[in-house]
């Protein structure tokens, strides 16, 4: 490689001859990046007798960084005669020009900084609650004046929308959903079969099937899948400038992006719901048979029964507030996310986050609340 | 230097396409050490298109690139990361890594030579941002706090920061206003004369061209028109140099013609 050719590998780097320090080889980054060479120069540059006279045209290559060390050396400035060629003299000037007195100012550190940071967090949360509420009355007004005028509104991005969060998270639903019916059924089924209880899987699986994990269920993997989505997409037309262009326009953002997307979420949560149900119901309808020997067809037989229809509806209300909730969480962290590509990944990572353990909780309010009904 | 007299850059007989849509053909370029060429040319005439090629990011259908004499494609593993060093690209806008400071994203290209000590990374990064008129509080800023202005000076900076031998300029005043616009022909002109780098930009402004370049090619009709200093490609008869040169703005940038 032509560029990588030292002068001579003969002659010495640095050498005196009459008075005069004479500077050979290259001084360029790549040779100065080789392991240890940069350490190795200055220590030879170190080593030479403080001279005024240096001769440096005999040098290979020189650029501005091998120049840095060499202007080092010469404690910030020319010594008082050079021989360099004028190429080399442009250089140094370049380097001259470049220096600066003042230190880099540092980050000051701080001992009580976690004190501040929890403060901060503190902050922060408040903050986005508040937010929240704020995204939360937007949605409502802008729901009403939907209502008032179904004509102009959103409806393509609705449908849109309900195809994107609804029919196409049907089969990871239902992978899901039959697999944790097959694992929940085979399981409980080896304990039930201890006590000689083994008919008992059918309002077992049922209620908990209908009630609690089908929701959930469904709405951690909406949440994962389509709340994350939501939250990128509203983020990078945020950080492209789309929001801003919208707003312009006269098209409100919060109507146009946020409406759709919640009200396409409220309706296909339900769905995707009752879809779980049902997968996990067959899968653990499958398990039964084989761990327990139950017959399919009095497994359904006593379905009806065993979970009432209450039951549904309570998953489908649920679905509602779920399918809401993630929506609205997964907006307000993409209307928050700033242009850079880490700002991208945290907020995608607290939407989710946030949409999850909101599900939860709010799981948790539905079962305190409506623990007398359905059973 | 025997090596002045070789061109850096040897485009030959390249051929671009996407599907039916051919943006070059038989297209042949070359680029001298020191010059400063510009390539000019109408929306999808393939100028940056052309400059990915050259950079080896985009293959061309047909036709080499040749960097010191070698194609462009034929450089990998160690020859690649040694041509990455010798080059350095000021990409439209800017392209800095947003998660990284201002002083991060210069300094970037030499911790990646791993074995500079990091005081003399620190000077240089510091010499860098002095050349493009920043300071040292400047240096501890995010990318998302800069102006259009700071990003591409950042940018140039980052360019700069391994004392490339080729620098690549896509567009390199476009969305600065007309006084930054030259303050920064003014920054690169400077620059080039002390350290003797080659350049090759695109770019749309007639000022930048007239102030920056040392010879001009024009893509059009998918091949290199004309090439040639800014009075010689002027005199000739293409309806596109015609509306680019000899237009109002023409006139008003380069002065009247006869």
């Amino acid at each position: 490689m032509q560029w990588l050719k030292t002068a001579s590998a003969l002659e010495p780097l640095v050498s005196i001859e009459q008075g005069v320090a004479f500077v050979r080889g290259d001084w360029n980054v790549q040779t100065l990046s080789k392991k240890g060479e940069a350490a190795r120069r200055v220590a030879l540059l170190k080593k030479l007798p403080k001279l005024a006279q240096w001769n440096i045209s005999h040098m290979g290559r020189l650029d501005t960084i091998g120049g840095q060390l060499l202007w080092d050396n010469w404690g910030g400035q020319k010594p008082q005669s050079l021989i360099a060629t004028s190429g080399q003299t442009d250089l140094l000037d370049k380097v001259a020009s470049g220096q600066s007195n003042q230190p880099q100012p540092k980050p000051a550190t701080d001992g009580l900084a976690w004190v501040v940071r929890l403060g901060e967090m503190v902050q922060v949360g408040w903050l986005h609650a508040r937010l929240l509420a704020g995204l939360l009355g937007q949605l409502v007004i802008d729901l009403l004046a939907f209502i008032g005028s179904p004509r102009f509104g959103p409806w393509r991005e609705i449908s849109a929308q309900i195809f994107r969060t609804g029919a196409q998270a049907l089969g990871i639903t239902a992978l899901v959903g039959f697999l944790i019916g097959v694992v929940l059924s085979y399981l409980s089924g080896q304990q039930l079969a201890a006590f000689g209880a083994g008919h008992f899987i059918v309002k077992l699986l049922g209620v908990s099937v209908v009630r609690e994990l089908g929701p959930v269920l469904a709405a951690i993997l909406v949440a994962g899948r389509s709340g994350s989505a939501i939250t990128a997409q509203i983020g990078v037309m945020r950080v492209t400038q789309e929001l801003d262009a919208m707003t312009v326009m006269g098209i409100a953002p919060s109507e146009r992006l946020i409406l759709p997307r919640v009200i396409a979420l409220s309706l296909t949560m339900p769905l995707l719901i009752l879809w779980t149900d049902a997968l996990a119901l067959l899968g653990g309808l499958y398990a039964a048979k084989v761990d327990l020997g139950i017959k399919p067809a009095w497994f359904l037989s006593q379905l009806p029964t065993a979970i009432g229809i209450t039951n549904y509806w309570i998953g489908c209300l649920k679905g509602l507030v779920f399918g809401a909730w993630i929506g609205l969480a997964a907006c307000h962290f993409g209307l928050r996310i700033e242009p850079n590509t880490e700002s991208l990944g945290r907020g995608t990572t607290a939407s989710v986050v946030t949409a999850i353990t909101g599900v939860i909780l709010i799981d948790a309010l539905f079962a305190i609340m409506l623990n007398q009904l359905g059973y | 230097m025997t090596d002045s007299l070789k061109p850096i850059i040897e485009v030959e007989d390249l051929t671009t396409s996407y599907g039916s849509h051919i943006v070059h053909e038989h297209l042949n370029l070359s680029v001298m050490p020191g010059e400063i060429l510009a390539l000019v040319g109408g929306s999808g005439s393939g100028k940056t298109t052309l400059l990915r090629q050259i950079l080896g990011l985009d293959r061309p259908k047909n036709g080499v690139v040749k960097l010191w004499g070698q194609a462009v494609q034929k450089y990998v593993g160690p020859a690649r990361l040694a041509l990455t060093r010798r080059w350095g690209m000021l990409f439209q806008s800017g392209a800095l890594f947003t998660a990284l400071s201002v002083f991060d994203n210069v300094a970037l290209p030499l911790r990646e030579m791993h074995y500079l000590p990091s005081d003399l990374v620190r000077k240089v990064v510091m010499m860098r941002l002095k050349w493009v008129g920043l300071d040292e509080r400047d240096a501890l800023l995010m990318p998302s706090d800069l102006s259009g202005g700071m990003i591409k000076r950042v940018a140039l900076a980052r360019a700069l920061s391994l004392d490339p031998e080729l620098l690549f300029l896509d567009e390199p005043t476009a969305g600065l206003d007309p006084q930054r616009s030259d303050e920064f022909v003014a920054l690169i002109k400077a620059l080039h004369q002390q350290l003797k780098f080659t350049v090759i930009m695109v770019t749309h402004d007639l000022d930048t061209i007239r102030d920056l370049s040392t010879r001009v090619a024009v893509l059009a009709e998918k091949h290199v028109l004309v090439e040639g200093s800014i009075d010689h490609v002027m005199t000739f008869e293409h309806p596109f140099i015609k509306a680019f040169f000899l237009g109002k703005r023409g006139e008003r940038a380069l002065g009247p013609h006869v």
